[in-house]
């Protein structure tokens, strides 16, 4: 349902500020969005000042710096630190994009960091991603075969079948692009957003799985799919640089062709 | 000890739409048809209306329509259906599976709004000939 302002529990009040360590220089602001279940209340925005002289260049640096050294408290998720896990997946300088990808030079003024839009808060930048792992669960994201697997072997794709799937199986789930989207936050329990519909394309135009009708049907409804209106905030977001609104229409033109 | 209600993270507060030409133009093409369907068609239907209540009444529509007020609004709404006309092409574009890139939505939103701009002058220039023959 669309709903332009946040709920009262959820506006954001200012917070505490944690100066720079002593001697510090090159000083960078960092506004991080705070919530903790076990306080409740608002969530506020605390301020940090880190030295960047004594910081790595990512984002996720500063942020674990943070908490390593000023509040341990914080809380976010991260792994890899780069780019491949996902994890660290939030909204900075109002994009959303993996932190551990984000430059810190690339910001200009304070570094203002939120947990993901339009999502249940968990504890501070994490939120709660239960929904969007049921609705990739929808998709059925794995091989789907009539015909028993080849005894000499792999089942095998041309080149050309195989490249098809490029664009489409780099995506790591970081959900960047679906809760940037304004269709899915107004839709969320019924629209699929284009993170799992991306997904969806990666199988549907999988030349080795054989229920590629079941699974434009599950798609052909005037929400799980057709909510997205080509607005391309997705695209625009994704730090992986895939394309999830190109994903969409070529699901859009698949299905399309097989009803002419 | 019970989780309190999780709060809603900020999204329209901090996605800062306005500043990102692809959720900007989307949200303008939602906007016009809106302003189309209701203003629009409320300014027709008191044109129409008048002509069929008599010559007085359709005298007064025309004089509203011709005022410098009257021509602002006919202005803008030519300007609000000629966007909605070329973004409604953009999108057909688009559902072809072309220009779909960050690239493309610059690309197809520059033209688009060139499109708009000319459409518009043509719609003037060739209005105000008509009006001045």
């Amino acid at each position: 349902m669309v709903e332009f302002a946040l709920p009262p529990n959820s506006r954001i009040k200012p917070g505490k500020t944690w100066p720079a360590s002593k001697g510090a220089t090159n000083v960078k602001a960092f506004r991080i969005y705070r919530w903790d279940p076990d306080k409740g209340g608002n969530p506020t925005l605390d301020t940090f000042h880190v030295d960047l002289d004594d910081c790595g260049p990512m984002v996720l640096d500063a942020l674990i710096k943070i908490k390593n050294e000023v509040d341990p408290t914080l809380t976010f998720r991260r792994s890899c630190r780069e780019g491949i896990c996902g994890s660290c997946a939030m909204n900075i300088d109002t994009d959303n994009t993996l932190a551990c990808l984000k430059p810190i030079h690339e910001i200009k003024g304070s570094v203002d960091i939120y947990p993901l839009p339009h999502m249940a808060v968990v504890k501070d930048l994490v939120p709660d991603l239960t929904h969007v792992y049921a609705q990739y669960e929808m998709i059925q994201p794995w091989i789907k075969t009539d015909t028993p697997a080849p005894t000499s072997g792999e089942r095998l794709q041309s080149p050309e079948e195989r490249a098809k799937l490029d664009g489409l199986w780099e995506c790591v789930l970081c959900f960047c692009c679906s809760t940037a989207c304004p269709s899915y936050w107004w839709n969320a329990e019924r629209y699929l957003g284009p993170a799992i519909l991306l997904q969806a394309a990666r199988w549907v135009f999988d030349s080795r799985d054989e229920a590629t009708g079941e699974r434009l049907d599950m798609l052909d409804d005037p929400f799980r799919m057709y909510r997205c209106h080509t607005i391309m905030n997705c695209t625009a977001t994704c730090p992986k640089g895939l394309n999830p609104g190109k994903a969409i229409a070529d699901l859009k033109i698949a299905m399309f062709e097989r009803a002419v | 000890m019970p989780t309190p209600d999780r709060p809603l993270s900020p999204h329209l507060q901090v996605y800062k739409l306005h500043t990102k030409i692809a959720p900007l133009l989307s949200i303008a093409h939602r906007l016009t048809g809106v302003a189309l369907a209701f203003l629009g068609t409320l300014f027709l239907i008191y044109w129409v209306g008048a002509a069929a209540y008599g010559p007085e009444a359709f005298a007064t529509a025309q004089a509203v329509f011709s005022s410098p007020l009257g021509l602002l609004m006919l202005f803008g709404w030519t300007v609000v259906l000629f966007y909605h006309l070329a973004n409604g092409v953009r999108h057909l574009v688009w559902d072809t599976g072309l220009e779909l890139s960050n690239e493309g939505v610059r690309r197809t939103a520059w033209v688009m709004l060139g499109s708009v701009l000319g459409l518009t002058v043509l719609a003037w220039v060739v209005g105000l000939i008509v009006l001045a023959l």
